[in-house]
Parts: structure tokens; sequence; C-alpha cells
């Protein structure tokens, strides 16, 4: 089976809008999580679409289901979120593994609430690499020369830029594959993880690249979001 | 949801526009296989009056497109069902003028966005749906199913002498309206004229083909139809007005942006029909759909379409448009943004 898994575990603390998180803003006439999942729900493929919330804010996005996508409820289900994006990733496995059973076959395609820009190409392309090779990241030819600093003061390395990409989402694995690797890790390489990916690295498992884009942009700081209302001509002259 | 919208804002020059697109009344559909019109190519090229481009751009090109259901509020297609895309939109029932002439009626991909977009959201009763035929074949049911509006009305308009139908021109649109007419009148004789050797070897299921440089003088037509457009439509009326028998109708399908000069002294003498054709609606559609779906049909259909590489950028909107002015006949792409 293939299922969806729309992280939307943090708190937005980063765009000081303190009541609120940023995956609950507006844009258009809808929130930005809302226009994720409704791409998500595009795609035919999926057996059942999870949302991986905070707990607090459960109740609040099961009404925007109801409101937004009621004649796909039944395809959407919502998770209470764990500690951090991999914790939210296991808790919605765990989720899956209950209602659904264990199957070595079965696929999750992970992805950020704030990148409502994915493309359905993006997420098919996703689900065939998943099926072939097991885990996938959609990523992003550097257009910039990448930079690394160790201390932040002076250039330690500028690494080959036609071998640079930047990682955006969807991930996505085979489900056996995920949690074997997840739970083959000491507690000191799992503090060491920024993403799902990063699991499969550590332990050398190969995985495979997808063709993001530029536009799939992540809204994490203010700027974003105006640059996003501005793609979608929704950006007023007081924002 | 954000939905996609390629459009062309200036001549050779895309940029996408992104739009909201909810889950409400209309059906939604993910296109598979566009093909490209000449239409396209004018707007492409900038080949249109300024006046006109300036009117029109932005817009999103091609109206020639079949694809998959994602989602549909009535329930009666399912998720994944392949359907072709009608872009004529009438505004209004009309028992008596066809939709596709009807005041405010509106067209995709002239004035409107056409169908280069991640999703496409109709009312259902633009869409029909399809099985039986190879979606690179049900990319070009637009085209095809101009060619049968044309052959519905010639059917009621013209009279019952149709021993000789002439056809004028060697493109796509000769190929399609050949191939149609003689599925829907095998009793008629079916004669192509045209001015490339080459390309008329392509019509291996007609009766005689002509070059336009050597009709023989006895050459003669019960009715005929012009699909040449252009420059060529001059000397096509003008030939089709001399080998015409009396009363002949002829079908009027090229579309051209100069005036052209017709002989009416000639036309008045022979008591002609001139009718113009232009676009279809749905019934020209279901009638499509069921012709293709005859396997001998959607065979030669396969012979005048040519598969470019997938289009997954705007670099390949532009490698694609640029192809498809290298073959004679249609393009067709995979849509894949």
């Amino acid at each position: 089976m293939i299922f969806g898994a729309i992280l939307a575990g943090g708190v937005g603390s980063r765009m000081n809008i303190p009541d609120m998180p940023k995956q609950f803003l507006p844009l258009g006439d809808k929130p930005i999580i809302v226009h994720t999942l409704e791409k998500f729900l595009t795609c035919g493929r999926f057996d059942c679409v999870y949302i991986g919330v905070h707990a607090d804010w459960v109740t609040y996005m099961n009404d925007l289901v109801k409101k937004y996508t009621p004649s796909s409820a039944d395809r959407v289900r919502i998770v209470a979120g764990g500690a951090d994006r991999n914790g939210t990733i296991l808790n919605i496995i765990n989720d899956i593994e209950s209602n659904y059973g264990e199957d070595e076959k079965n696929i999750i395609v992970t992805h950020d609430s704030v990148r409502p820009f994915v493309t359905i190409r993006m997420i098919e392309e996703n689900i065939d690499a998943a099926l072939e090779f097991g885990a996938v990241d959609t990523v992003c030819a550097a257009v910039d020369t990448i930079v690394s600093s160790e201390d932040g003061k002076v250039i330690s390395e500028i690494p080959d830029r036609s071998k640079m990409y930047q990682g955006q989402t969807p991930q996505s694995f085979r489900i056996s594959v995920l949690k074997d690797l997840y739970n083959s890790l000491s507690d000191d390489e799992k503090k060491t993880l920024t993403d799902a990916c990063k699991i499969c690295v550590v332990r050398d498992f190969p995985v495979h690249l997808v063709e993001g884009s530029i536009t799939n942009l992540k809204i994490t700081t203010t700027g974003d979001y105006k640059i996003a209302q501005a793609m979608l001509g929704c950006l007023k002259a007081e924002d | 949801m954000i939905n996609q919208v390629y459009q062309l804002i200036s001549p050779k020059v895309f940029s996408i526009k992104y739009t909201d697109l909810s889950f409400s009344d209309k059906v939604i559909v993910r296109p598979e296989f566009l093909a490209v019109c000449h239409a396209d190519q004018r707007y492409f090229l900038g080949q249109r009056d300024i006046k006109v481009l300036n009117q029109k751009l932005p817009m999103a090109l091609i109206h020639e497109c079949c694809g998959k259901v994602v989602y549909d509020p009535t329930g009666k297609l399912s998720v994944g069902q392949r359907v072709v895309m009608i872009p004529n939109t009438p505004i209004r029932k009309n028992d008596v003028i066809y939709e596709n002439y009807d005041k405010g009626s509106y067209f995709l991909s002239s004035g409107h966005d056409g169908f280069m977009r991640e999703f496409v959201e109709l009312d259902s009763d633009r869409v029909v749906a399809y099985d039986n035929v190879d979606p690179r074949v049900a990319a070009i049911t637009e085209f095809v199913s101009v060619g049968v509006h044309a052959s519905t009305r010639f059917d009621l308009i013209a009279h019952q002498n149709r021993d000789r139908i002439g056809i004028w021109g060697d493109g796509s649109l000769s190929y399609t309206v050949a191939n149609i007419l003689k599925s829907r009148f095998p009793e008629s004789k079916i004669c192509v004229v045209g001015m490339d050797k080459r390309k008329l070897s392509h019509f291996s299921f007609v009766d005689e083909t002509y070059l336009s440089t050597d009709i023989p003088e006895n050459f003669e037509v019960d009715h005929a139809f012009e699909c040449c457009g252009g420059e060529g439509s001059y000397y096509a009326i003008e030939d089709v007005i001399k080998y015409i028998n009396p009363q002949g109708t002829l079908m009027l399908m090229g579309v051209s942006e100069n005036k052209v000069g017709i002989n009416t002294r000639m036309v008045l003498e022979k008591g002609m029909t001139l009718v113009g054709c232009s676009r279809s609606g749905r019934a020209d559609f279901e009638k499509a759909v069921e012709l293709m779906e005859n396997e001998d049909f959607q065979r030669r259909m396969k012979v005048i379409i040519f598969e470019d590489e997938p289009v997954r950028s705007i670099g390949d909107i532009c490698r694609v448009m640029a192809n498809d002015l290298t073959t004679p006949f249609k393009t067709v792409f995979k849509w894949d943004i």
C-alpha cells in the first residue's frame, strides 16, 4: 500500500506569530496545509494521506479537513506528532501498522506541510522511485556556489557546485527499510539526524534522487510567506 | 491547492502563473498527452496581429489534450478514468445554433487559458470518457472532432450525389478528414489533391491522389473539402470551383490570416454552397471517440503522429514547439510537469 505523510509537527516559532503554527496561516483563500493536502489527494495512488500535527492542533486540523476536503475526508487520517520530525514519522508508521498491518512493500511519501507548491509530478516520481529503490529524496541542483565554514568566519571549503543539491521534500521510503535502519541507530546517532533521508545515509542505504524545483518553496520565515503570497498573486500592499 | 499554469507571455516566452484550485463542483483532470495545433504555433511565433497578441496574451496554449480524472464531484467518472477535454465552452443551451458558433461561447487557448496546466478544472459536460484508444492518439481527439463536425454538417447540407468527394490539402487536417469521410461515407470515392508527393503517399486508404499541378482536365467531384488554409486557400478554392459539379458543396476548413479572393461568378453559375466550418462541440467529440475506438481508424491516425520527448520544464515546451515546425504532421507529447 502507498501512504502520504504530511508533516506539520512544528509550532512555527520562527515567524513570530506565536498563536498559530505557520502551516495554518492563510495563503489565498485557505490555510497553507490545505493546499498541500489537496495536492496529495489528487494522487489517486495513495491509500491514505496522513497528517502528523502537534497534539494541541489535532482537533483544529480535523475541522480543516471537514471544511475544505469533505468528499475526501475518509482518505485522510490525523495523528499527533512526536518530539521531532522523525518522531512524527514513526508515530504515523505506528498508526499505519495498527490500522493496515505490516507489509514489506508498503511505502510512505513524507512531505513538509509548508511546501504547498509541490507538484503532482514530484509526488508521482517519489512513489515510482520508492517502489523501485526503497529510499528517495527530492532535490534541486544548487544554483549558488555552496561555501562551507567550520567557524562561521572563514571559508573552510568550496565544494564542486555541480555535485551540490538542495534537499527538499517529498522524501519517500519503503516503511520496512526506514524502520529497520532507524532502530539500528544509537541514541547519539539519532541526535545527528536532520531529516529522514539521513537515517539511510548514516547506514549507507542508497537514497535515489527525484528532481525538485526552486518553486517547491518551504515557507519558514515571514519573507518566504510573502514570496508565496506574491507567487499566488495575493500579496496585499499592507502585507 | 496551488495549480501551475504555463502561460505564453510574449512570443517564445513562457512564465508560470500560480492559481488556487479548489475541489468544487467541477471535474479536475490531470493532462496526460498534449498535441500542438497550427493556432498554437501562430501565437508562439508571434504570427498573429500585434493587437490580437496584446489582447490574448498571457495565455496557456494547447487545446488538444487527453488526461485522467483526479476528482469528479458528480461521481459519474471514477478517479483515473481517461478522458478527452473539450476546449469549446458554451454559456447557454441553444437548440438551433451549434455550440461552437453560438454567441458568448469561448475557447480555451484563445483568450482563455488552454491545457498547459498542472491540473484543468472543467464542467462535467466538457469531458468525454474513453477507454480503447491509445492516449497518444486520444490527444488529437479535438483535431479529429473538427473533421467530424465538418463531415456531419456536410451530411446535412450536401445533395445526395456523392460519388466523388474531393479534399484539397495534403496535411494533417486533410488526412484526418479523408479518414473520417472514408469511414462515414464508404460508398463515396475520396480524391485528395495536394502539393507534396511524399505527403500524399501517406493517404494509402483513399481512392485517388493528385498533385495540384497535375490534375487531369476531365477531373470532377460532386463535393469538396478545403483543408489548406493560409496562402494555399486561394488556389485550392480556385481549383474546387473549377472542378466541382453543379450545386456542389464546398466545406471551408483551412484558416487564413488574410482575406481570400473567390471567383463568385462561377460560384453563382454552378449554384454552389460554401460552408464555413470551425472547431467542434460535445457531440463531435463523442463521435470522434467512437471513430477512434475502431482499430483501423486509430492505426491510420497513428501514421501522422510524431511523439516528442516528455515535457518537464519551460525549456522542454520551447523544444517541442521548435520540433513541431520540422515535422510534417501532428506533434504529441507527454505532459510531465
